[in-house]
C-alpha cells in the first residue's frame, strides 16, 4: 500500500472482494474515488499493480469516464444539470447566479475549498427541470436564488 | 380523447413505498415468475416473439427475435445484460421506473434469464444516478432474501446471480457493444459488428442486451398473454410504452400509453403548454438524437412506422417540447455541444465532425456566422451520417439537418444577430416567469 492511510485498506478490501480481476477496474476506481475524493497518481499506480492492468490502461479508463476526477474536490459538491430541458428552464442563469454569488465557475472549486461546482449533461430528471444536486441529493425545479442561498449556507 | 393511458409498468408508482418487495407482491408481483418456471423456456421466447414487442431502448428491434438469435446451449455461460445507461437528453423513463418499481425489473430479469438459459445477469447503470444504484442494490438484496434470486429459484432448479454495476458517466456506454466493453472494465468504445453480442458478447460469450423497459414489460406479457399485448398499439408497433414529456408543458412527467398515441393527445393529458400564450414551436419525438418535429406534426401517431414515415425516429419516446420563446439555433447548439463532448473518439468522422459542428453552431448562436456556414454544416453532417462507427455520429447530425430544414431563416439570422438577442432566454425560463407573476 502506498502509505499507512487507512483508506487504502478500504480500496484493497474492495479489490479482494472483486477477486482482483482486471475487469473490476471501473468498480475499484469508483471505490478509490469514494474513499479519497479524487484519483491521484498513487491511487492509479496502486490499482494498476494490484489488478495487473497496465498503468496506461488505468489512466485511459480514468480519463475516459467523466465521473472520475484526477483533481481534488471541495468539501461540498453541487452539480447543475445543463441538459436541454434544464437549459431552456434557466440552467444558464443558475450558473451565472452562482458565479455572481459565490465566485465559482463550473469545474472549479471555491478559494476556501468549500464548494466544487460541476455541470452534468443530463441527470435523467428532465421533468423536474431545472435540476441540480447538492452533495448527491437531487433538487428539482430549483430557483437560482434558493440554490445560491443554500450553497452559501453549507 | 380517443386514446387512453395504460398504466401497466406505472400502475403502482404512487403507492407508499412502491419500491419494496411487499408492495410489489400486493400488485401481482412475482406471479408471472411462478408461472414462467413451469413453462418450457422455448415457449417463453415464442411468447415474446408473438407479442411483437420491439425493444424500448430506441432502435426498436423485436425483443423476442433478439433472444432467438442466441446459438444453442454449448454448456458454457451465456449472459443477460440490462442496458440501464439511460443518458439520452430528454429521456427519463428507465430512471424513474427503477426508482419506483425496481422489483418489476428484477422479475423481468429472472424470467428473461430463465427463457434464454442464462445464470448470470448484469444490470449496467449510469454512474451519475447514485440514488437509483442504492435502491436497485437494496431491491436485489430483498429478492435474494425472498428466494427470487440465487440458487434453485422457487424450487425450479434454476440458478441466477444478478450483478448491478455502475458506469462512470459516458453517454456512449448506452451503445450495446460499448456497454459490454465498459462492463469488462475498459474504456466504453463500440465494437465492430459482426460478431453480434448474441454470438460473442460479454467475455466473448452469447449475450442478450435489452433495455430496462423491454425487460420490465415481460412479466405483464406473461400474465396477460401475448395477444393482450399485441392488441394494444398499432399493427407493427405493438403494446404500451412510457412517454417522457419535458420542456414547456404544464405537467411534465412520464405518461404510459399505447404506441400510436399522438402528441396532441399527450399534450392534452399533460395540461397543455406551460404558458398558453405561447405556441408549440418544435419538439423531439425521441430525444435529441431524432430529427425534430414542428407543430405540423402534432397528429403523427407515435409508433415506429408513422414517425419514420414523417421523417424522424420514435427512439426512446422522449418528447421535449419547446415553445416559441426558444431559439432553435441555441437548442441545437446545446445538443451539438453534448455530442462533441460525448463522442468517444474511436472513429474520425464523429470525433472530428462533431468538433467542427460545435464550432460552427457556436458562431451561429452568437451571431458571428459567415455566408457559407449553413452549407458547411450540412456538408459535415453528410460526411458523418452513415460513415461513423456507431449511431452516436448519425445522431449528432439529425438535429442539425432537421432544424435547417424547418427553420433555415433562424440559421441565416445567425450570420448577424445572436440567438440571445432574438429570443431572450429569460422569456422561456421557469423562475423568470414566476417572478413576473409574483
Amino acid at each position: 500500500m502506498p502509505s499507512d492511510d487507512k483508506r487504502w485498506r478500504i480500496v484493497e478490501t474492495r479489490m479482494r472482494r472483486l477477486g482482483s480481476r482486471p475487469d473490476a477496474l471501473i468498480e475499484v476506481l469508483h471505490s478509490a474515488q469514494e474513499a479519497f475524493g479524487f484519483l491521484d497518481d498513487d491511487a492509479l499506480r496502486f490499482v494498476s499493480d494490484s489488478l495487473r492492468v497496465p498503468p496506461s490502461k488505468v489512466f485511459g479508463v480514468a480519463t475516459f469516464y467523466h465521473h472520475f476526477t484526477l483533481k481534488p474536490h471541495g468539501e461540498h459538491t453541487c452539480v447543475v444539470c445543463t441538459g436541454t430541458a434544464c437549459y431552456i428552464n434557466g440552467a444558464d442563469e443558475i450558473l451565472s447566479s452562482i458565479k455572481a454569488g459565490l465566485d465559482v465557475k463550473p469545474r472549479e472549486t471555491t478559494a476556501d475549498g468549500k464548494l466544487s461546482l460541476l455541470t452534468a449533461r443530463c441527470l435523467g430528471a428532465c421533468s423536474l427541470a431545472p435540476v441540480a444536486t447538492v452533495d448527491g441529493a437531487v433538487e428539482g425545479r430549483v430557483s437560482s436564488s434558493d440554490l445560491v442561498a443554500k450553497l452559501a449556507g453549507l | 380523447m380517443s386514446t387512453q393511458l395504460t398504466p401497466i409498468l406505472t400502475r403502482f408508482w404512487d403507492d407508499p413505498r412502491s419500491w419494496t418487495l411487499a408492495t410489489y407482491e400486493k400488485h401481482d408481483g412475482y406471479k408471472a415468475l411462478k408461472k414462467a418456471v413451469t413453462m418450457p423456456p422455448a415457449d417463453l421466447v415464442q411468447m415474446t416473439k408473438d407479442s411483437g414487442m420491439r425493444g424500448r431502448g430506441g432502435a426498436g428491434f423485436p425483443t423476442g427475435m433478439k433472444w432467438g438469435f442466441l446459438p444453442p446451449p454449448d454448456g458454457g455461460p451465456r449472459y443477460l445484460v440490462v442496458n440501464a445507461d439511460e443518458s439520452e437528453p430528454g429521456t427519463c423513463k428507465d430512471t424513474p421506473l427503477m426508482m419506483a418499481a425496481p422489483q418489476l425489473l428484477i422479475e423481468g430479469v429472472v424470467i428473461t434469464s430463465f427463457a434464454i438459459g442464462c445464470n448470470h445477469a448484469f444490470i449496467y447503470l449510469r454512474g451519475e444516478v447514485v440514488h437509483v444504484y442504492r435502491r436497485l442494490m437494496r431491491a436485489v438484496e430483498e429478492a435474494y432474501a425472498a428466494g427470487y434470486l440465487g440458487k434453485n429459484i422457487l424450487g425450479s432448479g434454476f440458478d441466477l446471480e444478478v450483478t448491478v454495476l455502475a458506469g462512470a458517466g459516458a453517454y456512449i456506454c448506452g451503445e450495446e457493444t460499448a456497454l459490454l466493453d465498459s462492463l469488462e472494465g475498459r474504456r466504453g468504445q463500440p465494437r465492430l459488428k459482426p460478431p453480434f453480442p448474441a454470438v460473442a458478447g460479454l467475455y466473448a460469450r452469447p449475450t442478450v442486451v435489452n433495455n430496462v423497459e423491454s425487460i420490465a414489460s415481460v412479466p405483464a406479457i406473461l400474465l396477460h398473454g401475448a395477444s393482450w399485448f399485441a392488441g394494444m398499439g398499432t399493427e407493427k408497433s405493438t403494446g404500451f410504452g412510457i412517454f417522457s414529456l419535458s420542456g414547456h408543458v404544464a405537467n411534465p412527467g412520464q405518461y404510459e400509453a399505447p404506441l400510436g398515441i399522438t402528441l396532441r393527445e399527450l399534450l392534452e393529458m399533460a395540461g397543455g403548454m406551460r404558458d398558453p400564450n405561447h405556441k408549440l414551436k418544435f419538439w423531439t419525438p425521441g430525444g435529441s438524437s431524432t430529427p425534430m418535429f414542428t407543430d405540423a406534426h402534432l397528429d403523427v401517431p407515435l409508433d415506429f412506422e408513422s414517425v419514420a414515415a414523417a421523417g424522424s425516429m420514435l427512439g426512446t419516446r422522449a418528447l421535449q417540447i419547446f415553445d416559441d420563446t426558444v431559439s432553435v439555433v441555441r437548442a441545437v447548439s446545446r445538443w451539438t455541444d453534448f455530442y462533441a463532448h460525448e463522442s468517444c473518439g474511436k472513429c474520425t468522422p464523429c470525433r472530428e465532425g462533431t468538433f467542427w459542428l460545435k464550432q460552427i453552431m457556436e458562431r451561429l448562436e452568437h451571431g458571428n456566422g459567415s455566408q457559407d456556414d449553413i452549407d458547411k454544416l450540412l456538408d459535415i453532417c453528410d460526411n458523418i451520417l452513415f460513415r461513423s462507427f456507431c449511431a452516436l455520429g448519425d445522431a449528432s447530425t439529425s438535429c442539425i439537418t432537421s432544424a435547417v430544414q424547418y427553420f433555415r431563416e433562424e440559421f441565416e439570422a445567425g450570420m448577424h444577430t445572436s440567438a440571445a438577442e432574438m429570443f431572450p432566454p429569460a422569456a422561456s425560463t421557469l423562475f423568470a416567469k414566476e417572478t413576473v407573476s409574483a
